[in-house]
């Protein structure tokens, strides 16, 4: 799956942030957003991997992509409920 | 995240910045988690949670050297400061910052001169009470 694949409400470029920062603002975007809003992260911070997912999964929303890039990865996020 | 989470509770002594940021951090990942989180200040760690006094370099535990300490220092810059990420984590979830009755005590401050991020005083019994049969974790 593309991005271009994938309708986006909105991207957070969180690159640059230390952790748990981009973590913070994707909670901080679910929680604004309505549910079915697609969000995307881009983020530097190695502990994104591992706690977007984590965080995804015990929020109930859904990680509908990871995609990696050169020193960053964009996770996919809808607001599930 | 409707299924009751175990507390975690946190005994702040420490009030140096590398010490009071790994807290901070333990503390936003437990809210986002979905845990509650209960925060027991007492000593340094108390004293570093007076009002105004908060973002004042509060140095670094002995084990950071001088070289450390200046990694410490640029660790807590702006956005990335343990104050804010104890802001963020009680934006989030369910973060009580409670100042031990004790400490208060001895270093003569009232509850006019803790920073607002601080919810109340307590003995540490209440504190038990709190961490219910959960883990409590000494910094």
């Amino acid at each position: 799956m593309t991005l271009t694949e994938i309708a986006i409400t909105k991207t957070i470029d969180a690159r640059g942030m230390a952790c748990p920062g981009p973590l913070m603002t994707l909670i901080g975007a679910i929680r604004a957003g309505a549910v079915g809003d697609t969000f995307a992260v881009v983020s530097s911070d190695a502990g994104s991997r591992t706690d977007i997912p984590a965080w995804t999964a015990k929020a109930k929303h859904e990680l509908v992509d990871v995609q990696p890039g050169d020193g960053y990865s964009t996770f996919i996020v809808r607001k599930a409920r | 995240m409707n299924e009751p989470e175990q507390p975690l509770s946190l005994v702040l002594f420490s009030g140096t910045d590398d010490r009071l940021g790994a807290a901070a951090i333990l503390a936003t990942g437990a809210a986002a988690m979905g845990r509650p989180v209960n925060v027991f200040l007492q000593y340094w760690a108390l004293d570093a949670f007076r009002r105004g006094k908060v973002t004042a370099w509060h140095g670094a535990a002995p084990e950071a050297g001088a070289s450390g300490a200046g990694l410490v220092r640029t660790g807590q810059e702006g956005p990335r400061h343990w104050s804010e990420l104890f802001r963020q984590a009680k934006d989030i979830g369910d973060v009580k910052i409670h100042a031990c009755a004790l400490s208060m005590e001895l270093f003569e401050i009232t509850t006019d001169d803790l920073d607002p991020l601080v919810d109340d005083v307590e003995g540490v019994a209440a504190f038990m009470s709190d961490a219910t049969t959960g883990p409590i974790t000494f910094i």
